[in-house]
């Protein structure tokens, strides 16, 4: 320890030099580009915005995942922040219904750039159980989502993993690991508009091939 | 809760003072119901209220519903508790539906007929009842939520807007032809039997 701190004085003094002063580099310093830095500290202190719908709320941050037995707090989003000014991160707990839905888009537009949403359980991804007139059919209707936690409701672990996928999203990593396990590729959604909306050529082909068994 | 007999005997007093009010009565489930005229539904509800030996004071509940393929379409139902001797009485009153016959009925049509229409006022073509407001206050927020799902119209309330449905929300979502809504979901069974 003590060498190594004399190391590091020399190195400041500009006594290092040679072999000596490359093993020093390799094993002390990481050489990055601000870009990584600045999106590492982000992904590691997100904020989540203190917020619930429905019965969603029950397993995210605010109750359960932020609890000391699954610990949101590992990943740096312990924070919980009331103002959406302050807030990095909305979670979407919950049917949106249409009454909450201007309120919930406000929210969003009002948190401060950067910022990420997660939509949290079958009910915000899809509109879930409730097919009827009061509820959105999917919140991504009518704001920006970063990230779908499927469940009814999502286990916190679920809750956990999709919050470490957002990081590696943050990060400028995407996991698609699944994707290659299970030679998925070419089986992409993507929303309509969106800028790829065409579906490849493969899951198009397998789309029709379904609809003909079905016809038959 | 009056049996059936002392449900009667209930209609028989109402017929002395109000002829014409009771309409029919039903015992079922021990629950005892008088089905009233909607147009004297105010007098007797105050009736019950007041009459000595009888004295329904609190209303528990009032809701409506919708009875589509009946004839006279919506019910409005007040439940009514005596709390000194814990009996609860039904009073249910038929409306039917204004615009019956008017048009072939459908989806298109039920909402073309719930939209709020520019000429005449914005309750126009709806059924319509007394409120109780005056005899029950506890009736002002489920009258309006009656009339945000069913499109009922109260006559005398204070202030009839929709209570849980957005202001600017057009239709009555609980009548039985409104939409359902949501979206059709693309399962292969729903595909198979749908087409």
């Amino acid at each position: 320890m003590r060498a190594r701190q004399l190391r590091a004085r020399d190195m400041l003094r500009g006594d290092l030099d040679g072999e000596e002063l490359e093993r020093h580099v390799e094993e002390k310093l990481v050489m990055t580009n601000f870009e990584k830095l600045l999106n590492w500290g982000r992904a590691n202190s997100c904020f989540p915005l203190t917020f619930g719908l429905a019965c969603c709320a029950i397993e995210a941050p605010i109750a359960m995942v932020g609890s000391p037995r699954y610990d949101l707090a590992r990943f740096g989003a312990e924070a919980l922040r009331a103002s959406p000014r302050q807030a990095d991160l909305i979670i979407l707990s919950g049917r949106v219904s249409i009454k909450m839905a201007p309120v919930v888009r406000r929210l969003y537009d009002q948190m401060l750039e950067p910022k990420w949403a997660i939509s949290m359980g079958a009910c915000s991804s899809s509109g879930g159980m409730f097919s009827n007139y009061a509820v959105v059919q999917g919140a991504d209707k009518f704001m920006p989502i970063d990230l779908h936690v499927p469940g009814c409701p999502p286990r916190p672990e679920a809750v956990l993993y999709g919050f470490t996928k957002l990081q590696r999203k943050i990060m400028g990593n995407p996991d698609q690991g699944w994707r290659a396990r299970y030679r998925a590729h070419g089986t992409e959604e993507w929303a309509r508009g969106g800028p790829r909306s065409e579906p490849s050529a493969e899951a198009a082909e397998a789309y029709e091939a379904t609809r003909e068994l079905i016809r038959a | 809760m009056p049996d059936a007999p002392g449900l009667e005997l209930i209609r028989g007093e109402i017929e002395n003072d109000h002829p014409g009010a009771v309409l029919d009565t039903s015992f079922e489930h021990g629950r005892a119901v008088l089905v009233v005229d909607a147009a004297q539904v105010l007098a007797t509800l105050a009736w019950l209220r007041d009459a000595p030996g009888h004295e329904y004071r609190f209303l528990s509940s009032m809701h409506a519903a919708d009875y589509l393929p009946a004839a006279p379409r919506f019910g409005v139902h007040y439940e009514l508790l005596n709390r000194n001797r814990v009996e609860r009485l039904r009073v249910k009153a038929m409306l039917a539906d204004p615009t019956e016959g008017a048009d072939v009925e459908g989806v298109e049509d039920s909402l073309a007929r719930s939209a709020p229409s520019t000429s005449a006022s914005p309750t126009a073509g709806l059924p319509t009842i007394d409120s109780c407001v005056s005899l029950f206050p506890t009736a002002e927020f489920q009258e309006r939520e009656a009339y945000d799902f069913f499109g009922i119209v109260f006559r005398g309330h204070p202030d009839l807007t929709r209570i849980l449905m957005p202001e600017d929300y057009v239709g009555w979502p609980q009548r039985r032809d409104f939409p359902v809504g949501g979206e059709p979901v693309t399962f292969t069974y729903n595909e198979r039997r749908y087409g």
